[in-house]
């Protein structure tokens, strides 16, 4: 029997991890979402930054394979500078990044129609070489852009006037499925002093910790559960303030389907190992 | 002198850009400004080699009718359409351009990633074995954090986010700073053999 | 169920590719080269209008910055990898930005990845949770120096580096089935709630 379970076609496999994905869609269990220090930090700092304050960038340094994970940290941290009036630089480091992060803020602005391009928000277009963009922001963001996604010159936008560089910048966050938060640390951060943290893809977020003992990341947001986090920190934010949004918690949703399949995971791995020593004993005594 | 100029510009400009970080003088300062616009002009024309490589890929597999051909000119097809298509009708948020790419591109893109969410399930099954007393620490911590990062965990016991973060914050972030450090020294190491033309490895590939 | 064209465009294209799972099949093959070519499309459009008029055109044409001629002429040089006969030319335009971005970023890679985090290995304090972690960076570091015969005293500090590496390992492996089932969880979301609207 263990033998057969070794050598069982993958596909049972598949179905399996496919049915266990699917069921807590249909059936919600609505386990609650804790806050842990590396994500409220992020929101903390968000939250001191006044409506006439320095602006917060928000980068989406990936292409779309993480979607999943970091789609929703985008939708939260574009809100969550919305509900504040903070001014929101957008932009991409990625090519396809910066679709992306556009597609955030048409999502969020069905909630915030009032909000103007230019005055409450900029969106950058992409442009290669992030680590050189990055420099030439630390320098004149006017210079490094020239223009926004629109084709408007930066020097005509209202928001971008008193913005400079990164002195008028309160916190950069790259949300990245690599390494592209090393490059803000490197760049922004280290040569500049610009407050740097990351939204990033759980398979990359062990690598993080380093830089969030130093400092040097003032947060992150680690994958999906990072992002169910922050959705969780906003939608409280927006009770708090009696607002009616047509939230839709992709993440928290995601983290019911989290909790049973790594259930599911655990036990395949458990599974796999005891008809792995079963067998070999067989062989062994055979 | 096919060698030897292009490691005389390698090691002046590294050199000149080493210089201006230690020296920030208004003169310093105007050639890094010029050198990040250099960089980038020049930059582009590296596309051009990209792009023609792709062509030249599919293009032959149609032209000699290779098995498969017909996704190749599916390929090519998409290239072309979607190019075109942003370049004479635009790229901005209303395009047809972002349309495509929102609902073709991005879906497919995630979709394709996502394949490896199934592989990975059918791998902690057949290869994950704890087979040695390292390999069970391994596994033992991986449970641990596949437990406490869900919303189960701290349905469990409520602490269990905080033992993933202690694991993650200390253990863990020791031994990726030890692993950080000697790649970064090891990087380190050979950007600076690369300025000083004893790694010549990126020289190879367009005759001597 | 959704009624917008597009919606259905992409349900159908990510049951092409998930179709995978079953076994390779020409519904795959379609989905997966239509990828690259809408992929590679997409780049050319962007770059045409982000970069090559924004950063040449109308540099050159309207604000008459002619130095710019200079990093055009040596970029265009590798164009000349074409050529076999003239491929080393190429070679120059791929040291200027080789030894440029290596000047550039060589003294912050090593302040931020290297110096400040030394620095913050010090400095942490004397809780047990900082000493725990201070032998790691140090039991790891040792680990991986193979200058050094791994025996005696050196050879239990390294042991005591791959425990802290299997920690970390597992720590890696745990989030990598978090973020692969992300994944998963994100494409049967889209096919359930945008596309067939059964869920909420």
């Amino acid at each position: 029997m263990w033998n057969k379970l070794l050598n069982l076609d993958r596909r049972w496999i598949f179905i399996v991890t496919a049915i266990c994905v699917i069921l807590p869609f249909l059936f919600p269990i609505g386990f609650p979402t804790n806050v842990t220090p590396p994500t409220q930090r992020i929101y903390d700092k968000i939250e001191s930054v006044t409506e006439d304050g320095p602006a917060v960038i928000v980068s989406f340094d990936s292409d779309a394979a993480p979607l999943p994970e970091l789609y929703p940290m985008a939708v939260s941290l574009i809100r969550h500078c919305f509900i504040n009036n903070t001014k929101v630089i957008l932009w991409g480091m990625n090519m396809q990044g910066v679709g992306i992060i556009q597609m955030a803020l048409e999502d969020v602005k069905k909630d915030f129609p009032e909000k103007k391009s230019g005055i409450n928000y900029v969106l950058i277009p992409y442009l290669p070489y992030p680590a050189i963009i990055i420099m030439k922001m630390g320098e004149d963001m006017h210079k490094a852009f020239n223009t926004d996604y629109y084709g408007v010159s930066i020097d005509s936008l209202p928001m971008m006037k008193d913005i400079r560089n990164f002195d008028q910048i309160a916190l950069a966050v790259s949300l990245t499925g690599g390494s592209a938060w090393g490059t803000w640390v490197s760049f922004a951060n280290q040569k500049y002093g610009c407050k740097v943290a990351t939204g990033i893809t759980a398979v990359g977020a062990p690598d993080c910790y380093p830089y969030l003992q130093t400092g040097q990341l003032v947060g992150m947001l680690g994958g999906m559960k990072g992002a169910a986090e922050y959705e969780t920190l906003v939608e409280a934010k927006i009770a708090e303030k009696g607002l009616n949004f047509k939230t839709r918690k992709a993440a928290c949703i995601g983290m019911d389907t989290q909790s049973v399949v790594h259930i599911v995971m655990i036990i395949f791995i458990i599974l796999g190992n005891i008809a792995y020593f079963v067998t070999r004993r067989q062989r062994n005594v055979a | 002198m096919r060698k030897s100029i292009p490691l005389r510009i390698c090691l002046v400009s590294g050199i000149v850009m080493i210089i201006q970080f230690f020296i920030p003088h208004r003169y310093s300062q105007t050639v890094y400004n010029y050198t990040l616009d250099w960089l980038i002009v020049s930059g582009i024309f590296a596309i051009v080699i990209g792009l023609h490589s792709n062509f030249h890929l599919h293009i032959t597999r149609i032209v000699r009718k290779r098995k498969g051909w017909g996704y190749n000119v599916v390929t090519m097809a998409a290239t072309l359409s979607m190019a075109f298509i942003g370049i004479a009708f635009g790229i901005g948020a209303d395009s047809l351009f972002m349309k495509i790419y929102r609902n073709i591109e991005v879906p497919m893109d995630a979709t394709m990633f996502s394949l490896l969410g199934f592989f990975m399930a059918s791998a902690a099954f057949r290869a994950f074995r704890a087979k040695t007393k390292e390999a069970t620490v391994l596994l033992i911590v991986a449970l641990i954090i596949m437990i406490g990062r869900v919303p189960l965990g701290y349905f469990l016991w409520h602490r269990f986010p905080e033992l993933v973060e202690w694991i993650m914050m200390y253990p863990n972030m020791a031994a990726q700073r030890g692993i950080g450090l000697g790649i970064g020294l090891g990087m380190a190491a050979m950007e600076l053999k690369i300025i000083l033309g004893i790694e010549r490895g990126w020289l190879g590939g367009a005759g001597d | 169920m959704s009624h917008d064209i597009w919606v259905w465009v992409a349900a159908l294209l990510t049951l092409c590719i998930l179709s995978f799972l079953y076994k390779d099949n020409p519904f795959y093959k379609f989905a997966e080269y239509l990828l690259i070519g809408v992929a590679l499309g997409f780049g050319i459009a962007i770059v045409w209008y982000n970069i090559i008029i924004p950063k040449i055109w109308i540099p050159l044409r309207y604000q008459h910055q002619y130095h710019l001629f200079i990093p055009a002429c040596l970029g265009s040089l590798y164009i000349c990898r074409l050529f076999p006969k003239y491929a080393w030319l190429s070679r120059w335009p791929i040291a200027f930005s080789l030894g440029a971005s290596i000047g550039m970023s060589l003294p912050l890679t090593l302040q931020a990845g290297i110096f400040k985090q030394v620095q913050s290995t010090m400095l942490s304090g004397f809780s047990i949770s900082a000493i725990i972690a201070f032998i790691g960076v140090v039991a790891t570091l040792i680990y991986f120096y193979f200058s050094a015969e791994h025996k005696g005293f050196v050879g239990g500090v390294a042991k005591t580096g791959i425990w802290y590496v299997m920690i970390s390992f597992g720590a890696i492996f745990g989030y990598t089935v978090m973020a692969r089932m992300s994944l998963i969880i994100g494409r049967f979301e889209f096919l359930l709630h945008n596309w067939l609207g059964v869920i909420k």
